[in-house]
């Protein structure tokens, strides 16, 4: 028997115990022995880890990638085109579609600010006519594959706490973000590699300060092995992946038997059915050591598909780097993919640096979402590509020197879109009012996001819970609505 | 296996003949409460807002009036939940929440009982119960079992419990030497000694300051964006040293709560303070300063009431509790005593005040070097002083003489002067006033003849006068004046002025940046300027202008002097000055000589004290042997000085001395204040004690009053938590009425009550626990007991766990004999891969990797930067919010940290290499490695199985030396050279692979 199933048989093993257990004793017993059923620690299935009873339904997605844009892109540039706002290029913001918000300090009252048209030209794409600027023409190429939220908005006029809040639910650091509670929920269908991996990237040169902060992949009270895994863009892609200089896998190989044997002696003498797992953990690391190189190896990939995702494919640590191996990560079962890529703050490089943005990440965005497609992954992929907020309309900066404009934090409208299983491609859902500052129809907040989100994977929202301090935390906090509309 | 089985069934038919559950009483705290807070206090509890009817089911009047006492049947609360009409049905079908046939049958026997009600476990008084035995948790810990049909298991062996009390105490395992005096120990007491042995190693303030820095989310940087270095580790050092010295647990909380607040705190109480202040700061560009402050408040007040209370207080910052009686109000009474900090919540300084500065070790042996040479030369000016005292009179005479025949200087006086912009008048004595316009700049003309021959130089007396402001030396708003140019012409008849260049100018005081010598230089803005640190300018100040060549004047000549006020600042004018001349060559400044003379003319017994002081200080300074040893002193004193600002900054305590008020926040935003709110702590808890005021102290000594159950119970918990893996109350966290009851509510109550009254001794708590028979138990599990209780809630055997990460890094460099045995000190950054803070701060960051023993330092000491925590490090606290829960779990990538880490790969080639200098048989080697990394000898079946290994790598090896050579080439200390390089490797990689055995990792 390999140390993998015998462990699977400790846990069934286990599992039946604890279940028996609940029907004997007396009262005191009983409520000490049932309590960690009552106290929400369910036991996960043996097989996948995940919870029983979860899918609640039929998933339409089996997996996320998941493509974080850090820094807020600035929605009236690229997606969310308002004529009325170019035409009012340079002058003072109406009071009316400003009262009472708050800005960042950057901005302080926002009375006064000047409208600032769309950088480049916008045009309708497609047999959808999806309205998507020149600054992104591989994405605009795919527009019928895409499904547009044009009414996102958030509560955070920050960074890290808007970055939190959409991957976790919460601007405070610390609660589990989205991939650790699927990898809880869900459980996981590979052996060899982490459900949950993020790789992160940023253009080269940029000035942008943003950092990526351990917790936008944190798996806060929930058991920190749902956390996300960080393939790193130098080195081993995996912290301590590589045996030592001078130990070949084969020696390797030879003292994991050699630990599984003692170990399996150990679990003969104790009876603790932990010592299962340490053997089947070790039996894993093995299989990654072999699993992550194989991933990372370009080797394989045609020219053509290599030329698809564009420049800086090859180098680790690019954005189009990472998109291809997301794509190779969800052909090898991987659950949670997500990508991070820093540099959309423009305040001040709007006519600079945001060229860059769109540059290193337009082209493998759209490549990403038409190989999975020609694989026919597409169809139970979920493809979701959006920053953590949008820019403002007006102004940041001085109007009459172009070499500097900019725009600052706007939580009241943004675009995000998405695409794959089970949504309706082609879609602009949500409108914004006719100068992109506020949603006015269809606003889909952060928690329906997630929420939606969670029902294409087959959660329920409301049901994927933790009981942490006393009281049963999920992503959608006590809100989340399943924007059904864009459902297909 | 077959009569496991066998026995398995037995008991279980035994335990199903138990009796029933029903005949037992239903206790309405430990059985009911939980079922009423998990299903229905969501609409019907504490939460005023989302209360869906008026029924209440946390208060026993509303609760009663939905059940009927001894009628389950008749009683409304038990027909709705057992109702299917969805109607009727609770909780309603669209809560998601629905209670089991057992909870409902509990609830009907609940109410056929009687339905009595009960306070919840945690709240009750504490009531500590008699008992005669021995050891009160063994009998408390046995009844239980017994009731179960169950006994204790066989006390575990000798170096299973050495090895155990050395992990749990110290955190290290136990040396060579260590076990073979505790196997040699034949005393009946042996083991009591080893454990007091190991309670008195200061390596047990490390293990045990581990938890409480997670709790007290103690890191090296802010976090967030910038990620600053701050210097918080002298606290950290505190901890340990707390901990080691067994300061009794309440004056180590008081101090740490409220430490600034005690009547003269020592800097130790105040240190102790920095635990409040090891919250992130976010400095990121944007942030509103009061957003900022509100988060640091709302942490200081959950970190308390989770470390202290076990309460989840963080439910109440946006509205009343869901469950608890806790409300908004309370959380923001509870903010209050935090509130009244100075912090502003601005910018992302990791030293922001109130700091305290604190000498690491260098520095503190660098201070006392300073001090004793100090007191040195000190001691002998004290004796240099003695003989000058001696020698007063004589001294006094010779200088009154010497004074009166050098006063040398002459008044001038101007026939013509004249001001820009003011009035000029003239007095007598030959001083000049302005008066009238008070210019921003002003420039003055004095021409006059003079009686001289030669002039070697001039005098700029500046002096008081009344009408200046603060009766002070200008009109200024400081009083203070920038004399911006000094210059002098000789005016014959029939010639041009012609300039007279002076070669240096003095003053008797110099305000810094502002010399007199300023007053000659090119610089048109640059002066002579005199205000002095203290802000006084009422003294009068002189400088002294030399000439660069001696001036004679012929009959008919004048001298002029132009004196120009032309600096940024406004009315600096001179107020009232006069010029006076000397012939003599090289004049010293006459101030102080004037006073001097004065004071020596005076009669001794009539003379000021700042008379004698003067005549004092004059004496004495012109004495060589004793101006070399002022300046000795003056030197070692402003060393200390620089030192001093090389200190590391502690973040403390303090609190503004003008109260802030303290408003509900409205879903905790700092921007939508509601109702005011005072000090004061939860209405559901004993209030603070009148006639006090309240403040973080009053706050931490009600934490400890005995009005208070809740410390005593949650504080004892995470002891033994330590000892057991799980607490007696499992949720460490959470001891309200949706935490779990305790699985040993009397033990819990004795051990509570034992702490507070024994003085909150932590070590006689420990030894109590680790003196029991249930502690010493063996690990071993039966089917049986792991079907019975898997989780080991009964304690019928030891607890076997995983040790956390950084327990098992520092065990392996224990057990390799690198450990570095050095406590305290600034944190150090260890191995970790290239690029990791580079790649997390996009290169703002450099890693730099210390050397030599900061390598080999504990776990405790490594550098902890939060926004990328040390990746040696795993399933540990992530020390940005209180945590006082650690997870244990298992993935591949914690087996790849301790296969290949260089920390483990280095420390297993030392081990191996210390060993193999012995020249040992290879079984023999094989027994001192085992006996270093898991405290025992191998077992036979064990042997061959590591042999077997070790042959094979030796082939591998012998066949290719590159590798032998970049093996042993990891981590940075050499390789022992008289050894063979291929047994070295070998034998390397067989001690990897048993530091990475399931026994070496775990605590058994």
């Amino acid at each position: 028997m390999n140390p993998h199933e015998q462990q699977k048989l400790h846990s069934t093993r286990r599992e039946f115990f604890g279940r028996t257990a609940n029907g004997i004793g007396s009262a005191a017993l009983a409520s000490l022995l049932n309590r960690s059923t009552l106290a929400g620690e369910r036991r996960p299935d043996p097989r996948t880890g995940g919870l029983p009873g979860i899918p609640h339904f039929a998933p339409k997605a089996k997996r996320v990638i998941a493509l974080i844009q850090n820094g807020g892109p600035s929605h009236a540039d690229l997606f969310d085109w308002k004529p009325k706002l170019a035409q009012m290029h340079g002058q003072p913001v109406p009071e009316e579609f400003v009262a009472g918000k708050r800005f960042s300090t950057m901005t302080g009252k926002p009375d006064g600010k000047l409208m600032l048209a769309p950088i480049e030209p916008f045009h309708q794409r497609g047999n959808s006519g999806a309205w998507v600027s020149d600054m992104l023409p591989y994405t605009a190429s795919i527009a019928d594959e895409l499904t547009f939220l044009k009414g996102m908005h958030t509560d955070a006029v920050n960074h890290a706490p808007a970055i939190s809040f959409l991957l976790s639910g919460a601007q405070i650091p610390g609660r589990p973000t989205l991939g650790s509670w699927m990898n809880y929920g869900l459980g996981s269908e590979v052996d060899d590699l982490p459900n949950f991996i993020v790789m992160t990237s940023v253009s080269k040169n940029t000035t942008c300060g943003q950092i990526f902060y351990d917790f936008y992949w944190g798996s806060g009270f929930l058991p920190s092995k749902h956390q996300g895994v960080k393939f790193r863009g130098s080195g081993d892609p995996v912290l301590y992946l590589s045996n030592p200089d001078g130990i070949t896998r084969e020696m390797r190989r030879g003292w994991l038997d050699n630990i599984a044997r003692l170990n399996q002696m150990q679990l003969e003498e104790f009876g603790d059915p932990e010592i299962a797992t340490r053997i089947a953990q070790y039996e894993m690391a093995f299989q990654m050591q072999a699993s992550v190189p194989e991933l990372t190896d370009l080797s394989d990939e045609p020219r053509a598909i290599l030329d698809m995702y564009g420049p800086g494919v090859e180098e680790p640590g690019s954005f189009a780097h990472n998109c291809l191996m997301a794509r190779r990560l969800a052909e090898r079962g991987v659950s949670f993919t997500q990508l991070m890529h820093a540099g959309w703050d423009q305040h001040r490089s709007l006519t600079t640096e945001f060229y860059t943005q769109c540059r290193d990440t337009d082209q493998a965005s759209a490549a990403l979402v038409m190989d999975l497609k020609q694989r026919g992954m597409l169809d139970d992929t979920l493809v979701v590509w959006s920053g953590e907020f949008g820019r403002t309309p007006f102004i940041q900066g001085d109007i009459n020197n172009r070499k500097q404009w900019g725009r600052d934090h706007h939580p009241y409208a943004y675009t995000t879109w998405m695409a794959g299983g089970g949504l309706k491609p082609g879609l602009s859902y949500g409108e914004t009012d006719e100068l992109a500052m506020n949603v006015a129809s269809d606003g889909v907040h952060i928690h329906d996001l997630q929420a939606t989100l969670l029902h294409l994977l087959g959660i329920n929202h409301e049901e994927l819970t933790y009981r942490f301090q006393g009281r049963q935390f999920r992503l959608t906090d006590v809100h989340g609505r399943v924007v059904q509309e864009i459902l297909a | 296996m077959n009569s496991n089985f066998s026995i398995t069934l037995l008991l279980f038919c035994f335990a199903l003949s138990k009796p029933s559950v029903a005949e037992e009483p239903v206790d309405f705290a430990r059985d009911i409460q939980p079922i009423l807070a998990e299903n229905c206090y969501f609409c019907h509890g504490p939460d005023a807002k989302q209360r869906a009817s008026d029924l209440r089911l946390d208060i026993e009047e509303d609760a009663k009036q939905s059940i009927i006492a001894g009628d389950a049947n008749s009683s409304e609360l038990y027909s709705r939940i057992r109702s299917d009409d969805p109607d009727e049905q609770m909780p309603p079908p669209d809560s998601h929440r629905s209670l089991t046939p057992d909870q409902i049958s509990l609830i009907q026997k609940w109410i056929d009982q009687g339905g009595k009600w009960g306070q919840h476990w945690a709240y009750k008084p504490i009531v500590k119960p008699v008992i005669e035995a021995r050891n009160a948790i063994d009998f408390f810990v046995q009844q239980q079992l017994h009731q179960q049909g169950l006994e204790f298991s066989p006390i575990a062996d000798r170096r299973t419990l050495l090895r155990r009390v050395s992990l749990d105490l110290t955190g290290l395992p136990p040396t060579v030497e260590q076990i073979n005096t505790f196997l040699a120990d034949t005393s009946p007491d042996a083991y009591q000694q080893m454990v007091e042995r190991m309670l008195q190693s200061p390596a047990y303030g490390e293990r045990m300051a581990w938890d409480w820095l997670d709790s007290a989310r103690y890191a090296d940087t802010n976090g967030y964006q910038g990620d600053n270095e701050r210097t918080m580790w002298p606290w950290r050092d505190w901890v340990i040293g707390a901990f080691n010295d067994n300061l009794p647990f309440d004056q180590f909380s008081k101090w740490q709560i409220a430490g600034d607040l005690l009547t003269n705190p020592t800097e130790e109480q105040i240190l102790a303070t920095g635990f409040n202040r090891n919250h992130p700061i976010n400095g990121e560009g944007g942030r509103i300063p009061e957003e900022n402050r509100i988060d640091y408040v709302m942490d200081m007040t959950e970190t308390t009431g989770t470390v202290w209370l076990s309460l989840t207080f963080n439910c109440c910052r946006c509205h009343d509790h869901k469950y608890d009686q806790l409300t908004q109000d309370d959380y923001y009474s509870l903010f209050a005593f935090f509130n009244q900090t100075p912090v502003t919540g601005a910018g992302g300084n990791a030293q922001t005040a109130p700091v305290l500065s604190v000498p690491d070790q260098p520095q503190r042996l660098q201070l006392a070097k300073l001090k004793n040479e100090l007191s040195k030369f000190e001691s002998e000016q004290k004796r240099l002083i003695g003989a000058l005292n001696q020698k007063q009179n004589d001294w006094e005479l010779a200088q009154t003489k010497q004074l009166q025949e050098t006063d040398t200087w002459s008044v001038w006086h101007p026939e013509s002067y004249s001001a820009q912009k003011a009035d000029l008048a003239y007095s007598n004595d030959g001083s000049l006033l302005t008066s009238g316009a008070n210019p921003a700049n002003d420039n003055y003309e004095l021409t006059g003849k003079s009686d001289l021959a030669t002039i070697q130089a001039i005098r700029l007396e500046t002096l008081k006068h009344a009408s200046m402001t603060a009766g002070g030396l200008a009109r200024s708003n400081s009083s203070n004046f920038v004399l911006t140019d000094f210059a002098a012409y000789l005016i014959e008849p029939g010639k041009p002025p012609t300039r007279l260049p002076f070669k240096k100018a003095q003053a008797d005081y110099e305000q810094t940046g502002h010399g007199a010598q300023l007053a000659i230089d090119a610089n048109a803005q640059s002066g002579w300027a005199v205000l002095a640190p203290d802000k006084n300018v009422q003294r009068e100040r002189e400088a002294i202008f030399s000439f660069e060549k001696p001036v004679t004047l012929s009959p008919n000549a004048k001298i002029k002097f132009v004196l120009k006020h032309e600096s940024i600042y406004e009315k600096h004018n001179i107020g009232r000055l006069r010029i006076s001349l000397t012939e003599q060559k090289n004049p010293t400044l006459a101030g102080d000589t004037k006073q001097l003379l004065a004071a020596l003319q005076q009669p001794n017994d009539s003379r000021s004290p700042a008379q004698l002081k003067l005549i004092q200080q004059k004496h004495f300074e012109s004495d060589t042997d004793y101006q070399t040893q002022a300046t000795k002193i003056d030197s070692i004193n402003s060393q200390i000085k620089t030192l001093a600002k090389g200190y590391p900054k502690v973040m403390v305590m303090a609190d503004s001395p003008k109260l802030r008020k303290t408003y509900r926040l409205n879903r905790g935003s700092y921007e939508d204040p509601l109702n005011e709110v005072s000090m004061r702590v939860p209405e559901m808890l004993a209030a603070l004690p009148e006639n006090i005021t309240p403040n973080r102290l009053a706050l931490a000594n009600w934490l400890f009053s005995v009005d208070n159950p809740l410390t005593p119970r949650v504080s004892i918990n995470r002891i033994w938590a330590k000892f057991f893996n799980t607490g007696l109350v499992k949720t460490l966290e959470d001891f309200g009425v949706q935490g779990e009851p305790p699985s040993h509510p009397k033990l819990l109550d004795w051990l509570a009550a034992e702490y507070r009254d024994c003085g909150w001794d932590t070590k006689h708590m420990i030894r109590l626990i680790l003196n029991s028979r249930t502690y010493r138990q063996s690990s071993h599990t039966s089917s049986h007991l792991l079907e019975l209780d898997p989780d080991n809630r009964l304690l019928a055997r030891a607890s076997r766990f995983r040790i956390p990460s950084w327990m098992i890094r520092d065990y392996a460099l224990a057990s390799s004999g690198r450990l570095v045995r050095k406590i305290g000190g600034r944190p150090v950054n260890s191995y970790q891969p290239k690029g990791v803070w580079e790649e997390a701060s996009f290169g703002k960051k450099t890693y730099r990797q210390d050397s030599g023993d900061a390598l080999y330092r504990r776990s405790i000491y490594t550098f902890w930067r939060r926004i990328a925590a040390p990746t040696m490090i795993f399933d540990n606290a992530d020390r940005m919010t209180c945590s006082v829960i650690s997870y244990r779990t298992n993935t591949p990538l914690h087996a790849l940290n301790t296969l290949n880490n260089t920390t483990y790969v280095e420390a297993a080639r030392l081990l191996a290499s210390s060993v193999l200098k012995e020249k040992l048989t290879d079984q023999e080697t094989l027994d001192k490695i085992y006996q270093r990394i898991v405290t025992r000898l191998p077992r036979e079946k064990e042997i061959p199985i590591l042999l077997a290994g070790l042959a094979h790598d030796r082939q591998q090896f012998a066949a290719n030396n590159d590798n032998v050579i970049s093996f042993l080439g990891v981590g940075d200390s050499p390789v022992e050279p008289n050894l063979d390089p291929v047994e070295l490797a070998s034998w390397t990689n067989l001690c990897i692979a048993v530091l990475n055995l399931d026994e070496s990792l775990t605590r058994q």
